[in-house]
């Protein structure tokens, strides 16, 4: 464990931070949504010479609510849907006189999160007023941290699938330059009918983590696959919950497109995003807006637009003000914040007041990537699979319950998890730990696969009976549906001779030579019993009867 | 500093939001945090303390060692307006602010070469952290009571994005003004 004097240096195994190569071939992805002149697309095209192909470059601004009881500096609760005005203190709701005290588990959060993202962390950070006049920020400051912020110069991984199958999975990566503890404001409710402004304060205060990351994507799949890639990270964390419909993750992108080897270009800020498919859709649209805009001879105006969920679009938004000039001061009412690392604690210092890094890192858990990782190697599941198991909430849990549980290879319980059970929550729109049918009940059932009492093909129909009723268990429902696997020898030998005789064709053809229309016959016999047919036995009995 | 009291005295919050509503609403403030913010003011002993001289001395900075006179333009007004949300367009104010620059040029004279910026009086002092529990907050009737204007239980404010008066309707002002 390193510590400089100036910053704690979280993860010497980190790479320096790249320059990602944007527009790599290895990296082109055949884009289901995509555009004609968006960059993830299968080629750069040369149109005229010396005149290459524009390409979108998009930076992101997120806003993550932490995860804490209550508010950054004053000890009213956090909660999402309380009556208007019913979580504020008069420090909330900037009366004068009062001041601001730092809560303890938002510092934990901010370096939680910034060791986790592969920051520097700051062993001294400043507070900052940002100063703006807007009804539900009533103090006329929002308190940050712009000078020294508490975490700097971070590198967060993602991948996302693509490929001509997109089943392959892409490793990225996107630098991020600082991660600040800041103010969030309250809400404003516009009642233009009456020309008036609601106010709720119950969000103003609350802690939030502002990131913001270096314009190292190109285009709104990347952008999307990055958020998910954060979301996953905050909630493994704890640090925030991340749910972007109930604002606990916010995201303003910056958007800007040049030809590769020209400057950047004049960028746009898209706000009012709430979802990652909407996040895709507003950068992707806003990419290929400007390009249509310089295409025709346009300029881009340095403006806020806001997207549109209903078309799609994005529309020019009136700013706060005109001027942007905040005015940044020191905030006088906050010593600097100090950090420190164990060992190197001044003597005499109340252990509660002290923020131990080294501590902090200690209790990091697993992390998607790392868990990634660790089910392809200890399970020999397919990356794409782990991808998957993991950007699902709660699925590799579920997985690696039935596998601890059964005695069926993992490599089978994966197809079971992301086909049959990932299918059926999907159809119902059900959230894993929703699923009718248990880790163990699975287990069950792919024991009596595994043990031959049930064929492959009744298993699909008992899970699928499971799922009505799930209180029964596969053993059960096997019996009671008589779905057990058929292996009388004489009661295979008749359905196979049935077959063969109504299919004379097909046993000409065999014996011509062709055999793989033997699987044609299987079908037909598994057809007649339903899938219970014991799959070796009946191949054996059909190969004697067309031998001949 | 004679020159930024004047600019206080001078400075009005620009409409929407009337002088006296927010005077009246900071006076019932001031009472409600005393009341709830337990932060007694000392009792006021005279008690000398030596490193304070006992009256006030100045030496005069000279004019020749302060850099040029900073002229207010009517477009600086225009944007000190809008940032900070009051109205001081006329002549007297204007000459106010232009004073209050000119007395804070004179730190322009004092050498700070080789000293740290300081940012607070407070940065040596460690950071107080507070345990993430919740003990404040249940009074929405006590902070509501303190607004102008409620609707059940919101605060009501003036609709954000106000258009502030045109180019062409400020000069008209700034001429009645005699600025």
């Amino acid at each position: 464990m390193a510590a400089a004097s100036a910053g704690f240096i979280c993860n010497v195994n980190v790479p320096k931070p790249v320059v990602i190569k944007l527009f790599s071939l290895n990296h082109v992805i055949k884009r289901r949504l995509s555009t004609s002149v968006t960059r993830c697309q299968s080629q750069p095209q040369v149109k005229k010479r010396s005149c290459p192909q524009m390409v979108g470059v998009v930076g992101l601004e997120v806003h993550a609510q932490i995860n804490s009881t209550s508010k950054l500096f004053s000890g009213s609760q956090v909660s999402f849907s309380s009556p208007p005005n019913s979580r504020v203190s008069y420090f909330d709701a900037s009366l004068p006189g009062t001041l601001p005290v730092l809560n303890r588990r938002c510092v934990e959060a901010a370096v939680m999160t910034g060791l986790a993202l592969n920051c520097t962390i700051n062993m001294k950070s400043l507070f900052d007023r940002k100063h703006y006049f807007y009804a539900d920020m009533p103090a006329g400051y929002q308190i940050t941290q712009q000078r020294l912020p508490i975490a700097v110069s971070g590198l967060l991984i993602y991948s996302h699938l693509g490929g001509p199958k997109r089943n392959q999975v892409i490793s990225k990566s996107i630098r991020i330059k600082q991660i600040q503890l800041e103010q969030d404001s309250g809400k404003s409710l516009h009642d233009e009918h009456q020309s008036q402004t609601l106010i709720d304060l119950n969000r103003a205060g609350v802690g939030l983590m502002e990131l913001v990351m270096e314009p190292d994507m190109s285009c709104g799949e990347e952008a999307a696959a990055a958020v998910r890639e954060l979301q996953l990270i905050l909630q493994a964390l704890g640090t925030c919950q991340g749910n972007m419909s109930e604002g606990q993750l916010r995201v303003d992108a910056n958007v800007s497109v040049h030809r590769p080897g020209e400057p950047l270009g004049v960028r746009t800020e898209v706000k009012n995003i709430n979802s990652i498919r909407h996040l895709a859709r507003a950068i992707d649209h806003e990419i290929q807006r400007q390009m249509e805009l310089l295409e025709q001879g346009g300029v881009v105006q340095n403006e806020t637009r806001a997207f549109d969920q209903k078309t799609g679009l994005t529309i020019p938004m009136r700013d706060k003000e005109g001027l942007q000039d905040y005015r940044f001061m020191p905030e006088p009412n906050l010593p600097p914040l100090l950090l420190y690392v164990s060992g190197r604690v001044p003597a005499g210092l109340d252990p509660s007041q002290v923020v131990l890094v080294d501590r902090v890192k200690a209790l990091l858990p697993e992390l998607p990537g790392v868990r990634r990782e660790r089910l392809v190697e200890e399970y020999g599941i397919l990356p794409e699979h782990s991808y998957t198991l993991v950007n699902e909430d709660g699925l590799a849990d579920y997985f690696e319950t039935v596998v601890k549980a059964t005695k069926a290879e993992p490599r089978k319980v994966i197809g079971w998890v992301v086909k049959e059970l990932l299918s059926n929550l999907n159809q119902q729109n059900l959230k894993v730990n929703q699923s009718l049918v248990a880790a163990r009940a699975l287990a069950e059932l792919l024991d009596l696969l595994e043990t031959g009492h049930v064929s492959s093909t009744a298993a699909k129909v008992v899970f699928q009976e499971l799922w009505k009723n799930p209180e029964k268990g596969a053993e059960k429902i096997i019996q009671e549906q008589n779905l057990g696997l058929m292996s009388d020898a004489a009661t295979l030998q008749i359905i196979c001779q049935k077959v063969v005789e109504s299919h004379p064709e097909e046993v000409k053809a065999i014996q011509n030579g062709n055999h793989k229309v033997l699987n044609k016959l299987m079908g037909q016999v598994q057809k007649e019993t339903k899938g219970r047919a014991d799959p070796v036995q009946v191949r054996a009995i059909l190969q004697e009867l067309t031998s001949s | 500093m004679r020159g930024s009291q004047c600019v206080a005295a001078l400075l009005r919050p620009a409409r929407p939001w009337p002088r006296r509503g927010v005077w009246s609403l900071s006076r019932r403030v001031a009472h409600h945090s005393r009341r709830c913010l337990n932060s007694a003011p000392s009792s006021s002993r005279h008690v000398h303390n030596a490193k304070v001289p006992r009256t006030p001395t100045w030496q005069p900075v000279h004019e020749t060692l302060l850099p040029p006179v900073i002229h207010v333009s009517p477009d600086l007004v225009d944007k000190l307006e809008r940032l900070a949300l009051v109205d001081f367009r006329n002549q007297e104010g204007v000459e106010c602010l232009e004073k209050a620059i000119r007395f804070a040029d004179q730190l322009h004279v004092v050498n700070t070469e080789f000293v740290e910026p300081m940012d607070s009086v407070l940065e040596d002092s460690s950071l107080y952290l507070r345990e993430d529990t919740v003990h404040e907050g249940q009074c929405a009737e006590d902070v509501l009571q303190l607004a102008k204007n409620t609707l059940e239980e919101y605060f009501v404010a003036p609709p954000g994005n106000i258009p502030l008066p045109k180019r062409e309707e400020r000069s008209a002002m700034l001429k009645n003004s005699e600025f």
